[in-house]
Order: structure tokens, then sequence, then C-alpha cells
């Protein structure tokens, strides 16, 4: 259904322009045509409220082929063909209307109708688009503030912080020091994720001194059974990247890989600048035979949304799953302009 | 031997399963205050686990949910139904679920001495009402089964021998005979039997997947090569593998439905 349907108000407004229009066309035919006022109106009527519909179609044929996406011929040749199909519709019915009113369509009035139908169809086209445009850049809105408020919802895992609160509630009384290492690596942590509510951007080395603060507490937490390797280039730490991007994925492998196997495993983290763009991997091993969550998860989704709202196709966000010598890794590599501050 | 069999005077003795070094540690600080409680043993997963109730015959389990291995909740399935449960959990979503696995009580991360006082009280309850009304109503399988969300499949379906476990992923399993109180599941030419009713594993299994055949047989859909008939009223499902099946009329009927009139 096109959108012009879908509210009065709009649906009014192009048919009072299509009233102006019929009135215009009646001149036109009156002027240019030498038809008496009154052929004129009966011509120019009908004819511009069929045309009014017709002018309507190119909203499918817009979204059938959208501007960026489509070969620019591709869209040329489409719509030329509409246009040529419609005009001609549409001389054919001023023809048609000029049997029934006995009124001479001739060579008078057809290459004006031509000319009229093809410059409408075109303007309708152009306008079509303008439309599209709008509604994409609204969803695109929407689409980001939702993906903030996911991205906020998802800084504290509440299951992180009541099982890192246990932990501490152990080490109390076993290991006071170690009880109060964890609550300062907590804070440290809680402070750096509170306050990313309000940046749309943060450095490639707040990133990474958040995930080593992450990182920290699970340690203590899941002790000899969590292995880091982080590798971080100097040259890439510079970089402005939303908030979050490498957390949800190191909390995934923690998650969905550490913690599935009996004797833990390593966690790797490397991220390094190439050809201007910001490469990241993360990689880990997992149980095979464990349970599978709902793949991709919640967290991945979230990032990749937002990767796709920032930097649209210039940021990639990719997962793979392998099988090393006896157990199987899984793999997220994620590619990012990297954009400096000035 | 089954336990539940607890004096007011005995201890009780207790096995903790959690795949957290420290939450183990601090349950235990917890429990040696309290002089009518005996670890028995401690476990970091689920197969762990389930040896160890299966070898030391606690009372009561303390119980994580999210661990390596086996989940809480597959534990449960897999121990003796006369042990008592006690969940341990940061995830306060499977509380439902437990109560209705008939858990004891559910412990929310991080938790104090008096919760887990209580907790204790209302396990000496359960086992000292288990002795006296006998044994607990239903397998635990059952249970177990009967809690899980309907809108979730089961993926894998774990199976006891012993103090073994194996784990039978659903798309391995090609189909499952019923035997009395049991159910036998073959996958790749083997073949598990667990204590559970065709029935209540039938609810658990995909119906995308799964059809139930005959009143006694679920076979894998993707495994059936073709429909014989077998004499003058009834019919035989062939497996890939040749193995026959019989096929009763309202499981003939389901399996044209599932496989359109050419099946």
């Amino acid at each position: 259904m096109h959108p012009i349907f879908s509210r009065r108000a709009w649906l009014a407004a192009y048919l009072a322009t299509v009233a102006v229009g019929a009135i215009l066309m009646a001149v036109l035919l009156r002027v240019a045509g030498r038809l008496a006022w009154l052929e004129a109106a009966e011509l120019a009527g009908p004819l511009t409220l069929l045309y009014a519909f017709v002018c309507l179609a190119p909203w499918y044929l817009c979204r059938m082929l959208p501007l960026g996406t489509t070969h620019p011929l591709k869209i040329a040749v489409e719509h030329q063909g509409a246009a040529v199909l419609a005009t001609g519709l549409w001389v054919a019915a001023a023809q048609l209307l000029g049997r029934i009113f006995a009124i001479d369509t001739g060579p008078a009035v057809i290459p004006y109708l031509t000319a009229v139908g093809l410059l409408l169809y075109c303007l309708s086209v152009a306008l079509h688009y303008m439309l599209l445009a709008m509604q994409d850049s609204r969803e695109a809105a929407i689409q980001a503030r939702d993906a903030e408020l996911r991205a906020l919802k998802a800084q504290i895992n509440p299951h992180f912080l009541f099982n890192s609160l246990n932990s501490i509630a152990a080490l109390a009384v076993s290991d006071p020091p170690q009880a109060r290492e964890m609550c300062i690596r907590l804070s440290d942590f809680l402070r750096r994720t509170l306050g990313l509510g309000e940046k749309e951007s943060i450095s490639w080395e707040e990133e990474i001194q958040l995930v080593r603060a992450y990182l920290d507490i699970e340690s203590i937490r899941y002790g000899a059974r969590l292995r880091v390797e982080m590798q971080v280039d100097g040259a890439c730490v510079q970089c402005q990247v939303p908030p979050l991007l490498l957390q949800p994925l190191v909390e995934n492998a923690v998650k969905h890989g550490i913690a599935t196997m009996v004797d833990g495993g390593t966690i790797w983290v490397n991220s390094r600048l190439e050809e201007g763009a910001l490469l990241v991997w993360v990689e880990n091993g997992y149980d095979a035979d464990a349970p599978t969550p709902r793949r991709p998860g919640l967290g991945l989704r979230n990032v990749r949304n937002r990767l796709e709202t920032s930097f649209g196709s210039a940021a990639r966000l990719t997962t793979q799953v392998s099988t090393q010598a006896d157990h199987n890794v899984f793999r997220t590599e994620m590619i990012l302009p990297c954009q400096t501050a000035h | 031997m089954p336990n539940g069999a607890l004096k007011p005077s005995e201890k009780l003795r207790v096995a903790i399963v959690d795949d957290e070094p420290l939450a183990r540690q601090l349950l235990r600080e917890y429990l040696d205050a309290d002089g009518r409680v005996e670890v028995a043993a401690e476990c970091a997963n689920g197969f762990e686990a389930v040896k160890a109730i299966a070898e030391h015959h606690p009372d009561l389990v303390f119980l994580d949910i999210q661990m390596p291995k086996l989940d809480g909740f597959e534990v449960l399935e897999l121990i003796d139904p006369g042990v008592a449960v006690i969940f341990v959990t940061a995830y306060d979503q499977y509380a439902m679920r437990a109560f209705e696995a008939r858990a004891v009580d559910y412990l929310l991360k991080p938790f104090g001495e008096e919760r887990l006082w209580k907790a204790l009280d209302r396990a000496r309850e359960r086992l000292a009402e288990s002795q006296s009304v006998g044994a607990f109503p239903a397998a635990r399988a059952e249970l177990a089964a009967a809690a899980r969300p309907p809108d979730q499949r089961l993926e894998r379906v774990v199976v006891r021998d012993g103090s073994k476990v194996h784990i039978v992923p659903v798309g391995k399993l090609d189909y499952v005979e019923a035997q009395d109180d049991y159910v036998s599941l073959h996958s790749e030419k083997k073949h598990y039997l667990k204590q559970q009713t065709i029935s209540a594993l039938e609810s658990q299994l995909d119906p995308r997947n799964f059809v139930r055949i005959h009143r006694s047989y679920i076979v894998r859909l993707d495994r059936i090569a073709r429909i014989e008939p077998y004499s003058k009223d009834s019919r035989v499902v062939v497996l890939t593998d040749g193995t026959q099946l019989p096929v009763s009329r309202a499981g003939h009927a389901r399996l044209k439905e599932l496989l359109g009139e050419a099946g």
C-alpha cells in the first residue's frame, strides 16, 4: 500500500494538488491544444485523475530499485520503460476520451500530452526516491536509538555482577587482600562502563582498558581456567570507536567458551591497524558438545547493529568456527574505520 | 541404596556442585560452621557431579546451573530421585523450572548464612517427609522434562550408565523405542537406556524432525528410507540403515501428513 493512503491529511493534500494540476491541464489544452474550454475541461478532469494514480506506481518500482545498490543503468532503463508505458497509457486514454466526447485529439494535443506525461512521471520518480530516503533516515535514527538503549542495558550484565560479589564474599574470609583487590577491580570496571552512557565514541585504548578490567575480574572468578593472551598494536590505540564493541565479544568468549570447558582455555585478543582500518579478532576454544546458545547471541547482534549504524558497509563483523588439533575454536573478527580525534 | 532415611540426630551428607572454586569454597565455609552437615563431595562440572552422587549417595546436593558438560537440570535428570536438591545460581530466571522439578530451594548468589540455614531446614523437612511417605512420586527425568519451557526444544538427551554419562545429540538420534518405564535411544548403531516415558520424551523433541509412528516408537524423519506394506492392514518403516519399525494406523496418518501424500 502506498504511504499516501496511510494518512488522510496526506491524501487530501495530494488530491488538492491534483485538482490544481487538472486546472493547469485544462489551461494548457485550451491555450496550446486550441480546444474549447468545455472540451479542455472534459479531457483534463478524467485524464489528470487517472494520471494522479499512475504517478503513485513508481513507489513500488523505486523500492525494488534502491539508489545505492542498483546499477544506475538498470535504474535508468527500468524507469524510462515505465515512463514510456505510463505515458502511452495516458495518451491512449486521452484518445479514448476524445472519441467519447467527440473532441479532436489529433496532432495539436498529443505532443503536449506526451511531454507532460513523461515529465510528470520523472518528477514522480524523483519525489518517491526522496520519500524513501526520508523513511530510511528515520528508520536508521530509530535503530540507532534502540541500539544505544540495548548497549546501555548490556553494559552491566547483572549475573556478572552477582557472581563477582559472590567471589568477594568468598574471599572476604579466606583471602582479604584479594577480596579488596577484587572490589577495586570491580569498581574500576563499573566506573568505566557507567561513564560510557553519554559518550558516542571512546578511544580504542579506553575500550582495551575496559576489557582488561573485565578480564581481571573474570580471572579471579575462574582461576586457572581462564588464560588471556592480549596483543594490541600501539598504532591503533588512538582510533575513536563507539564504546563497548570489544567487551561483549570477550564476554561471549568467557561465557560460551571458557565456561563450557572443564579445564578452561585461552582467550586471544588481537588488534592492529591495517590500511587505515582497525582490525580486531577474538579467539577462544569451546566445548563442541555444549548445547549451542542461540547463535549469534544478543551480544554479537548488538555489536553488529551498532557497527552498521555507525559505519554502514565500511565495518564488518564475522564469526568462524574451526577445529584445531583437539578442540574447537570460535573466532570473531571485526573491521572498522579508524577515525582519530583531531 | 536409596537415601532419605535421615534421623534428626544424623549428619546431613551434602555434595557441592559449582564450576567456580570460590563459590564452592564459600559454601563449604558456611556448611563447615554447621556441625550437623558433612560435605561428602565437591564437584566442578556436571559429569563429576553425576559420578560423585552415584558413588557417595549424599542426602542433599547444592547444584549450580551453568556448568561445563552438563547443566544443573541435566544433572538433576540423571541422579537418584531420593536426593534433595538446592539450586545455587546468580540467575533468577530458572526458579520456576527448578521448583517444578521439585528442587527443595533456590539460592541466589550471593546469599548469607541465615538464608542457607533456612534452605537446610527445608531440606531436612523434605528428607524426613520422603522417609515417612516413601519414595519420591515420579522419576526426576519426568519432572525435569515437564519443567522445560515448551518453546525450548531438546538439543541433546543425557543418559546415565552407572556413573558414566552419555550425551546423545538429537541430530544423531535415529529412533526411540519404549521399554516399560524406560526408553531405548538408538544412535549411531548404539543404544542407551533411560528412565523416562516415551510420551515425555516425545513432548520434548521437535515435532518437525521426529514423529511418533507407533505406541512404542518415535523415529527421526530424515532417517526414513521408505514405508512398506507389511500385512493386509499394516505397514513398516524402513530406515536408511535397514532397520524395520512397525507403524500404527495413527502413526501412518501422522507420517502421511508430515511427508505429504508421496510418503
